[in-house]
């Protein structure tokens, strides 16, 4: 039943002083030819004992199967104060702190985040976040747009490195405002940028380079944010923020850095979940803050000149601006993001870093065993950080679905995307060897 | 302000347990990293526990506090849908696993299509949009996609009233449409001369919102569903007022062609400070197959069911993907658990209390004398009081008003909003609040009117009991301070 603490008594006294005779009158402005009787198809109402059974039923056709599948979301571990703290009701059941006096504890939290993910990525400014990392490609390619003047074009050029699925999502929240998405070629031997045949001239407003890549290699991006920059465009660098505590920042990419950053935040502390909720990032140099989509917040002072946060540059959003906001997006990921805070707080640089380092060390395992096995290899020459692409002397999924029936999901089918029969594998600090292992042996199995 | 994280840090102090052992240097190539050494936080686990404890209670939430922001619907958040969303299985699954590793999710997911169609009266339903936002970028797209699939190009043009959500202009710009603002008239609803001027053959569709944002039911929907046909337009229900209709009228009756839902409102989800939303969209049958993908299918396979996606193969139309997976899945298991824990009674009931809520508190407050924006009408969940007396014969703005309330512990009405309603709170009180509440949010609201009517009181400085005092929104955004750098 719903949640109404409303007794026969209250109810009847509240009608008295409407002047109304019953509940129904209240609904007499609505035309009687539209009302319905009843709901046709929602089942009758459980008591949170018959939903939990219910629940527990479902999951456990799910599993908890051994999985090292990557391909843009992560499973790492997730301390348990990360998700005890974020879902205390004060975080939880809040909602966007428009009453900043009511609302420094998420203010404070965005701040903070803000400072993070900003020397992470080695950025000026970062919003409070988006959606999620596919989501960001698209707004940063519009604020691209808007924000490198000297460029007319609404072409965006797009390394081979980036994520797929990110290119078709960009492409249908801009494709209503004219931004054109086209690839840079693919070196076959490395699966990175072919810099021999780079397009002189296209005039691109933006390249959005990712890296580590999502085929799971690392591009010579110092090379590519120049030649980008040579074309006058802007540089979108997309990287997963685990790998920023080793790899170089995209703000230092290059001669410049790049102009914005963005990406999916997922592997800060928020569980797989089956895609979602996640939270995209975006940070940006200082000079082009206003256009920035998103909430910002800002530290300033109250009456008494003691420090306090604000949501603050509202003038770019679509409450104040309507038709010429920057976005219309307006509710993000705050939770998401709480969470992320605390998962930074609680590992550090030091932490982050050991997470970072057991994953590549745990994925080389995997892929030294895996091509140990005939009938693999790895597919493109090139560094990676915790994911790699593997060439297989047969079809995919047969071999996947061998494993699967072991418990195991071995892999990311990358088939599609690599024109040959490959699979993506990633092995992140969660597995111990005997994990990895057990794949190993396992898909020599199924590949004998 | 409290002492920031950062500040808190010392070097070298770690959360012992959280670190991994050290695998030692990796086989990355030495200009691919960094040199810089990121500045995050050097905390003990207690420290962190303590200090986003601490922060928490800084935060005014449904939880703790009567929310009555308009048009937000903050009602309470059943802890039991969150504690099953992250039941193990759930929450570690990889959005890429194989079907045969997600039956259970996709089922979830597949009854949750069924049930939203069902209270909403449309034909087909994706729940990838991530946010009320996105749920309206869809649908717009949509709209702009069957047009143009027709021929029909030329129809760019959204309609939408002046007293709609921010959201709906921004969003017909960031489709490509013009959008065409329309009055709303002295009763609350549509002005249909105005509608009649700008309906055309370049019109695409109208917005609306209904109950609006006014707090009334738009009584000539049927009349502007025929006109906006007629002109060749579709009709886009902007669902934020879900809430108020739930089980007794339907989008899809009164001819809207889509619709967005807000999860994180009338199926309570919770706003987690800002999100995570979710913005399912329903259609009717003209828009099916532009819906955005992937959504939930059941199939049979050898006489068994097998819940399975439904992707661009499926939908070659679709307007595409809006997300990297399936959007806030998360969100929308726990959208699954309250709906099957209210069941189909409780989604009347749900309206029925939270209209009875509102008109309850709309009377007291008119009898305490508030001036309402619309006195002649019922409130739907939601209604309009404005101040523009009080703030020129007493000084009492929407603004103080709002920051004297939080003194008296209950967090703000929605204010100066919607913007053709002078010095407005927009005050919504959901179902899930009890009679007592309302009449002590009736007593502080007249506490502070009396003080300034009688005694001169004025509330330019309140709050004065909050962690911070007002807040000098001007130096904020010419002085930006947006990271510490301490």
């Amino acid at each position: 039943m719903p949640f109404i603490p409303h007794t026969e008594k209250d109810t009847r006294e509240m009608l008295d002083a409407i002047g109304a005779d019953s509940i129904e009158d209240l609904f007499d402005e609505i035309p009687a030819e539209l009302r319905i009787d009843h709901l046709q198809h929602i089942p009758d109402a459980l008591s949170e004992m018959e939903i939990v059974r219910l629940m527990r039923e479902r999951a456990s056709l799910d599993g908890t199967p051994l999985s090292f599948i990557g391909a843009g979301a992560y499973e790492h571990h997730i301390p348990a104060v990360v998700w005890d703290i974020a879902t205390r009701g004060e975080y939880y059941s809040a909602y966007t702190p428009y009453q900043a006096e009511a609302s420094q504890g998420t203010l404070q939290t965005i701040y903070e985040y803000q400072t993070m993910i900003t020397a992470l990525t080695g950025l000026d400014v970062s919003n409070a976040s988006l959606y999620d990392g596919a989501s960001g490609l698209a707004e940063a390619a519009l604020m691209a747009v808007r924000a490198n003047r000297k460029v007319k074009s609404r072409r965006i050029l797009l390394a081979p490195g980036v994520n797929p699925v990110y290119e078709k999502v960009a492409h249908a929240i801009t494709g209503g405002q004219g931004l054109g998405f086209e690839w840079l070629p693919r070196d076959a031997a490395t699966g990175n940028i072919a810099f021999d045949a780079l397009p002189e001239g296209r005039e691109p407003v933006a390249v959005a380079i990712q890296q580590p890549t999502f085929h799971g290699t690392l591009e010579d991006v110092d090379r590519l944010t120049d030649w980008a920059h040579a074309q006058g465009a802007f540089v979108i660098g997309i990287a997963n923020p685990m790998s920023l505590a080793l790899l170089k920042a995209p703000g230092h990419w290059g001669e410049e850095g790049v102009e914005i950053a963005c990406g999916e935040g997922q592997p800060l502390g928020i569980p797989l979940s089956s895609g979602g909720p996640y939270f995209g990032y975006m940070t940006c140099k200082q000079k082009h803050v206003r256009q920035m989509p998103g909430r910002i917040v800002g530290r300033t002072v109250d009456l008494d000149g003691k420090p306090g946060f604000t949501l603050t540059l509202q003038a770019r959003e679509q409450h104040i601006r309507r038709t010429k906001a920057t976005s219309n997006i307006c509710t993000n990921q705050g939770l998401m993001v709480t969470a992320a805070t605390i998962y930074m707080s609680l590992l550090g640089h030091d932490g982050i870093a050991r997470v970072a380092r057991l994953s590549h060390a745990n994925t080389t395992r995997l892929v030294d065993g895996l091509c140990a096995l005939d009938g693999v290899e790895r597919l493109y020459d090139a560094p990676y950080f915790h994911e790699v692409a593997l060439r297989l002397d047969r079809p995919v999924a047969p071999v996947l679905e061998a494993l699967d029936a072991q418990g195991i999901l071995a892999g990311y089918d990358l088939s599609e995307y690599a024109g040959t029969d490959a699979l993506l594998v990633c092995a992140t600090e969660t597995k111990t060897v005997a994990d990895i292992d057990a794949c190993i042996a396992a898909f020599g199995e199924a590949m004998r | 302000m409290s002492e920031l994280i950062f500040e808190k840090s010392r070097g070298g102090r770690r959360a012992f347990a959280q670190a991994p052992a050290d695998a030692g240097d990796t086989n990355i190539p030495q200009q691919l990293l960094r040199e810089d050494r990121p500045r995050l936080p050097e905390a003990s686990e207690l420290q962190v526990v303590r200090h986003y404890t601490r922060l928490s209670q800084k935060n005014f939430s449904i939880d703790t506090q009567f929310y009555p922001l308009g048009s937000c619907t903050m009602k309470y958040n059943p802890r039991v849908c969150n504690t099953l969303a992250l039941l193990p299985e759930f929450a570690g699954r990889h959005p890429l696993g194989p079907v045969s590793h997600g039956q259970g999710f996709m089922s979830c997911m597949w009854e949750l299509q069924q049930m939203l169609k069902d209270v909403t009266g449309m034909r087909g339903v994706s729940l990838t949009p991530m946010a009320g936002a996105q749920g309206e970028l869809a649908g717009v797209a949509m709209i702009k996609a069957y047009h143009d699939a027709r021929g029909d190009t030329h129809r760019t043009e959204i309609i939408v009233p002046d007293a709609a959500h921010g959201t709906n202009p921004a969003t017909a710009t960031m489709c490509g449409c013009t959008v065409k603002e329309i009055p709303t008239g002295k009763d609350g609803d549509v002005d249909m001369a105005a509608l009649e001027t700008v309906l055309g053959p370049n019109t695409a569709g109208i917005m609306l919102t209904n109950p609006s944002t006014l707090g009334v039911f738009e009584r000539h929907i049927k009349d502007i569903a025929d006109r906006v046909h007629e002109a060749g337009g579709l009709l886009y229900y902007d669902g934020a007022n879900l809430n108020a209709i739930l089980g007794k009228v339907r989008p899809g009756d009164m001819d809207f062609d889509v619709i967005h839902m807000n999860l994180h409102k009338t199926f309570s989800t919770p706003h987690g400070g800002g999100g995570p939303g979710s913005g399912a969209v329903g259609v009717n049958k003209r828009l099916l197959p532009f819906l955005p993908v992937p959504m939930v299918k059941k199939t049979q396979v050898d006489g068994e069911t097998l819940f399975d996606w439904a992707t661009e193969d499926d939908f070659p139309q679709t307007i595409g993907r809006l997300s990297g997976f399936m959007g806030n899945a998360g969100v929308l298991l726990r959208a699954y658990v309250y709906m099957r824990l209210v069941g189909r009674d409780g989604m009347e009931r749900i309206a029925e209390y939270a209209t009875l809520n509102a008109n309850y508190l709309m009377v007291r407050l008119r009898e305490a004398g508030f001036e309402l924006a619309y006195p002649e009408r019922r409130a739907s969940h939601e209604f309009i009081v404005t101040l523009k007396h009080e703030a020129r014969d007493y000084h009492l703005t929407a603004m103080d008003l709002a920051k004297a309330l939080l003194d008296r512990n209950f967090h703000a009405p929605t204010t100066y909003f919607p913007l053709l309603v002078p010095e407005c709170l927009l005050i919504e009180p959901t179902e899930t609040e009890s009679k007592e509440t309302l009449d002590n949010f009736v007593a502080a609201m007249v506490a502070i009117a009396t003080a300034a009517k009688e005694e001169g009181v004025e509330y330019k400085e309140a709050p004065y009991t909050m962690p911070v005092r007002r807040l000098d929104d001007v130096r904020a955004a010419r002085e930006l301070d947006l990271r510490y750098d301490g």
